[in-house]
């Protein structure tokens, strides 16, 4: 399999057959909590999506770099939970400064995401599957697509729940993840496309 | 004493971290595929609450404000680490089945939420009383769920069976689907027990 081939399974697998939300579970808080509206969907989209890359080659460097020469690979987890947590720290401070209106959009979503458990396990998995630069930025960059579709799926559903009658028990929670596994059957279906 | 226990109480319903909180949702929906799983991670989820819940409580007083989070997250890191080691060294099978849930503890919101919102706060014992109750409402969430998708999905209850050898199982329940329909019925069947001592109470 050619070099190109093998980057775009890698995307396709990351974003529709082994989709971090529906298929692997990953990132269920904000997709639960961030899909009232769409609006709120496409501002976290966004900015997990320019989290998650750069994160992923940070935490990389920092791997290949730093942990592997000391031989200190055991670390790994603390140590790219506190690589994530500062560079979502620098990137709050440097927005609030140097863009104030990419601030106001994308400011309120930053803290939530140090704690997005997606982000963490894109930088984890880069690791156990021995992926490098090029392949690790992919892998990254398709994981945000698959959360990003999930999250407007899920909001275009919700905005229209609004005008349905839900039986009074299934209301607010439950049928959100009633729909969720309906998708996820969808995203099942996907499976066969990519490894 | 009267306190303590209703610090413990709260966790296993009225604060439900899961089915009332609606957090750590991602290991719960994931790890539940079998009851050994899922009691396998109510371990390393306690042990990780239990530890950090104590070591913040002890050191509350000379955290500065401003940097609590950063230090939290030190704490938490290093219980899984410590969790994640001695599972690598004494149950490899079990480390194997949970895979990347195991580190990813530490992202879980349960943790970081308690950690701030009680231990921060509270005192060594009164901590100590949340993380249990809190660690049991989380078991009690998660082992239900897996017990629910292996008997429909697998037809068998922690390895046994359950339905006899004609049982063809309902292999929806374990693929990742039936994770998210069992939590919905469930959040369903507890609003709805948590609704009705409400309506009792404004009728009278």
């Amino acid at each position: 399999m050619s070099e190109l081939q093998s980057l775009m399974n890698i995307f396709i697998s990351a974003a529709f057959a082994q989709n971090f939300v529906f298929i692997r579970f990953l990132a269920l808080c904000s997709f639960v909590g961030m899909t009232t509206s769409m609006e709120n969907a496409i501002g976290m989209g966004g900015a997990v999506t320019f989290v998650t890359v750069m994160a992923s080659i940070l935490s990389y460097v920092v791997y290949q770099f730093i942990l592997v020469p000391l031989h200190l690979e055991y670390l790994q987890t603390i140590v790219f939970i506190l690589t994530i947590a500062v560079f979502v720290q620098l990137v709050e401070i440097y927005l609030k400064k140097a863009v104030p209106s990419l601030y106001k959009a994308m400011g309120i979503y930053l803290p939530l995401i140090a704690t997005n458990c997606m982000i963490l396990a894109v930088a984890l998995l880069n690791v156990t599957e021995n992926y490098n630069l090029l392949e690790a930025t992919v892998f990254s960059f398709g994981a945000s697509i698959g959360y990003v579709l999930a999250l407007v799926i899920l909001a275009g559903i919700r905005e229209r729940l609004k005008y349905v009658q839900i039986p009074s028990i299934l209301k607010g929670y439950p049928i959100i993840f009633f729909i969720a596994a309906f998708i996820a059957v969808a995203f099942m279906g996907l499976q066969g496309i990519a490894r | 004493m009267r306190n303590l226990i209703n610090i413990f109480k709260n966790g296993i319903i009225k604060e439900n971290p899961v089915l009332i909180i609606m957090l750590g949702l991602c290991s719960i929906l994931a790890v539940s595929t079998s009851v050994v799983n899922a009691l396998g991670m109510t371990l390393a989820f306690s042990f990780v609450l239990i530890g950090s819940e104590l070591t913040i409580s002890l050191i509350r007083k000379s955290i500065p404000k401003t940097l609590r989070v950063p230090i939290f997250i030190v704490v938490i890191g290093s219980f899984t680490t410590i969790m994640s080691l001695l599972l690598q060294a004494f149950l490899p099978d079990l480390n194997k089945a949970l895979g990347i849930f195991i580190p990813l503890v530490v992202v879980n919101c349960i943790i970081i939420g308690r950690v701030e919102a009680f231990a921060s706060k509270r005192s060594v014992i009164e901590s100590l009383f949340d993380a249990l109750g809190m660690s049991l409402g989380y078991g009690i969430v998660i082992v239900s769920i897996g017990a629910i998708r292996e008997i429909l999905g697998n037809g068998t209850i922690l390895g046994y069976q359950v339905f006899g050898p004609n049982y063809n199982p309902a292999l929806f329940f374990i693929l990742p689907p039936g994770a998210f329909l069992v939590i919905g019925i469930e959040i369903a069947i507890i609003n709805k027990i948590l609704a009705k001592p409400k309506k009792v109470k404004q009728e009278g």
